[in-house]
């Protein structure tokens, strides 16, 4: 019992980590896509892992991102 | 019963927080254990944020937790997305805390543990937090509006456009500070340049790896990217170790001034997936992962503080930088306690993120104290080294002599015992030639770090862990060169496009190219100058930096005042209103003496003065005399840029006390730009 709650908070703080760090951006990205757009009449195709990559990555260093 | 429990458990914490705080101030020993200095923070930082910052977030902001996020009325699932507040936490103090905290608490120890501390804990619980909190808040009301934008549409168009200035000039500045700090800790180190310099092939290899190899593994790639970064720490043991590899990674200050030059230019105009992106994840790895570890050691550790409470310097007389100990230390610790630059971040990404207005007081001043924190731990690295090796380290050759027995001499001569047999075998421990005059923060931070790394875990490793701690901070001043030139050039690209399209427009080659070049032109010339200086350069840098951040600040609490008075809660106006007015009083009479101070270490014209008189009496040795007239340009040059900086500010807050008078009187002024209540539909 114990065991399986460690397990848990491990699996949880693994889940913290990867949406911090951007490693599940995509799986979020598939996520939203399939909840606000599938359903529309004009969804907007979705994107390969590597074309949404390299968009994610190109929006997120718009604008002041680093300070002193 | 439990309400019983809290309120002796909160009141514990403040008969500590009291005890620690008295500890430190009132000790007159030999030394004190730095453990304190932690207690009294952490202490300190508890009760403001259960109290303080939760009666701002209460009464003053009146945060509405019903009431829908921008995040989630404009839910894009790109920039505006609502999010766990853990990872919001996370971004914000990532994108805050850079190498401020730690440069500007190991300057400051020139006065001794006390004054820094003090000003840290008091300057970020009163001024730093709160200024991060509220403009998070009203921009959070403001869909995510920038502080330039806020500052238009609250105070007026000259609050704006000096919001606009003041930033992108402080970005200048603090690039030219920073590659100055890195090239000091470069300067014939051949270990310490190839370490900086691997760390360029490695982030572009990882970001080859993210984008086409593994495309989105971010995780994986960091680790592969960290094992590298840490591995190329060996390896440059080895190069310095071999006699034919460690010469070409031996030079002077002013190459690899120039290196970083053509470097930060490079790094603008490349994609920000091959050197931006990457650099950029393993410097924040890097960075979490250092100052948890540092935290770690001092608690395992409890080192002993051998720094004086207070120091003969604050009467102006410093080796590191000129000026009293008022105004001077509230300047040169600027991050830390209270750092305008964050209002940017503020009113930036972070905004765009929150899912729910109750997380505010948790991202907004939560994070701000650990930044509060890391600077602490700066302040206790950098007084745990003898004084007399701190200020060996630190003392610019053109203050103390460039023969190490002459330092030595005018080191022991202020009362702090240090030898040259001492440093000598400091500097063979951590694997350099000298650790003389190695100014900047850096190298004596990096000594202060392995000491206390190679105590918690073990001596014999003092060499591998200094150009860890010097790699460590190399690579995220290098982030932030690369950030801020980019943005500078983004807003030079936006000021242009004003009076040419096609200037304006982010992707257009001949533009990215000039508005680049002008950028690295602008703080390549304040590094080349700094480089050049046989005072080092920091001590000019530093509080020209120091009163840019602070203006800043100044200038985002004069927009929260404004918003506050315009709310009709002027009785609340305080709560921005006293740090401004401190800020306001530091950053004027900071000004006025480095413009009109006799002082030569202090004010400008003076320095400027004093050199041409020499000069033209023929008294400077050859080598000062060559490049003389270009220091008295420049120190002519910065005494007109301190006055700009005044005068914005002076500016912006005749232009917010008169929309505070004009609301006060029921005269009309421009109205509140807050979106109008929606309920929020997430659980």
């Amino acid at each position: 019992m114990q065991l399986m709650k460690l397990m848990q908070r491990i699996k949880h703080a693994w889940h913290i980590l990867r949406r911090l760090s951007g490693d599940d951006a995509y799986e979020q990205y598939l996520k939203h896509h399939a909840d606000f757009h599938a359903a529309s009449v004009d969804a907007p195709a979705v994107l390969s892992r590597k074309e949404f990559f390299k968009y994610w990555q190109e929006s997120k260093w718009e604008g002041i991102k680093r300070c002193c | 019963m439990n309400k019983n429990l809290q309120f002796i458990t909160w009141l514990a914490v403040g008969l500590l927080g009291l005890f620690a705080l008295s500890s430190i101030a009132l000790n007159r020993g030999e030394s004190i254990n730095a453990l304190w200095l932690i207690t009294a923070a952490v202490c300190i930082y508890a009760l403001a944020y259960r109290f303080y910052a939760a009666w701002i977030a209460a009464k003053v902001l009146m945060v509405d937790e019903t009431r829908a996020t921008p995040a989630e009325r404009l839910d894009n699932g790109r920039d505006y997305m609502p999010t766990n507040k853990w990872v919001v936490f996370g971004h914000h103090f990532a994108a805050i805390a850079g190498p401020g905290p730690l440069v500007g608490p190991t300057l400051a120890a020139q006065f001794g543990y006390l004054p820094g501390t003090l000003w840290i804990l008091i300057g970020a619980v009163l001024g730093g937090a709160v200024q991060d909190m509220v403009t998070l808040f009203f921009s959070t009301r403001r869909d995510g509006r920038s502080l330039g934008q806020m500052a238009r549409d609250e105070i007026g168009v000259i609050g704006g456009t000096a919001a606009l200035i003041g930033t992108f000039l402080i970005m200048i500045i603090l690039i030219a500070v920073l590659g100055l700090v890195v090239v000091n800790a470069m300067k014939h180190s051949p270990w310490a340049t190839s370490t900086v310099a691997a760390t360029i092939p490695i982030a572009m290899f990882i970001g080859i790896y993210m984008r086409n190899i593994r495309p989105g593994r971010v995780l994986e790639s960091s680790a592969i990217g960290v094992a590298l970064l840490l591995l190329s720490v060996f390896a440059g043991g080895w190069i310095d170790h071999s006699q034919t590899l460690r010469v070409l990674f031996d030079h002077d200050g002013l190459p690899l001034a120039y290196a970083i030059i053509v470097y930060g230019f490079a790094a603008a105009v490349l994609p920000v997936w091959l050197l931006l992106a990457p650099r950029d994840y393993l410097s924040t790895y890097m960075k979490l992962g250092t100052i948890m570890l540092l935290a770690v050691a001092i608690i395992i550790l409890r080192p002993e503080i051998h720094m004086p409470a207070v120091t003969q310097f604050v009467d102006g007389t410093g080796p590191i930088f000129g000026g009293k100990l008022f105004p001077f230390v509230f300047i040169t610790i600027a991050c830390g306690a209270i750092s305008g630059f964050h209002a940017l971040i503020s009113s930036g990404t972070t905004p765009k993120l929150l899912a729910n207005e109750r997380d505010i007081r948790m991202i907004g001043y939560g994070a701000m104290l650990l930044e509060s924190f890391v600077a602490i731990m700066a302040m206790i690295a950098a007084t745990v080294l003898e004084p007399g090796v701190f200020f060996a380290i630190n003392s610019p050759a053109g203050v103390v002599g460039k023969e190490a027995i002459d330092a030595v001499a005018k080191i022991n001569s202020w009362g702090f015992a240090v030898t040259v047999e001492q440093m000598n075998q400091l500097a063979k421990d951590m694997g350099e030639s000298t650790l003389f005059a190695r100014t900047g923060g850096a190298p004596s931070l990096a000594v202060g770090m392995a000491s206390i790394f190679g105590s918690a875990f073990g001596k014999h490793l003092l060499a591998l862990w200094y150009h860890f701690a010097i790699m460590f901070e190399a690579i995220f001043i290098l982030t932030t060169l690369d950030a801020g030139t980019r943005v500078g050039r983004f807003m030079l690209q936006d000021m242009l496009g004003n009076f040419n399209k096609k200037l304006g427009e982010t992707s257009y080659t001949p533009s990215v190219i000039l508005t680049s070049a002008i950028v690295v032109a602008g703080w390549g010339y304040f590094l080349y100058i700094g480089v050049i200086d046989p005072n080092g350069g920091v001590n000019i840098l530093w509080p020209l930096f120091g009163i840019a951040n602070q203006m800043l600040a100044a200038i985002a609490l004069c927009v929260a005042t404004a918003i506050l008075v315009k709310s009709g809660k002027l009785k609340y106006a305080w709560v921005t209103g006293l740090p401004l007015f401190w800020l306001v009083i530091i950053t004027s009479t900071a000004a006025y003496e480095k413009i009109m101070s006799d002082d030569v270490r202090v004010g400008f014209f003076a320095a400027a003065n004093d050199l041409s008189t020499k000069l033209g009496a023929g008294v400077l040795p050859a080598d000062k005399a060559a490049v003389a007239p270009q220091l008295i340009f420049n120190q002519h040059l910065d005494a007109y840029l301190t006055l700009f900086f005044v005068l914005v500010l002076w500016l912006v807050i005749a232009d917010m006390l008169n929309v505070c008078v004009r609301n006060c009187l029921k005269k009309p002024v421009l109205p509140l730009s807050e979106v109008a209540y929606s309920a929020t539909r997430l659980s």
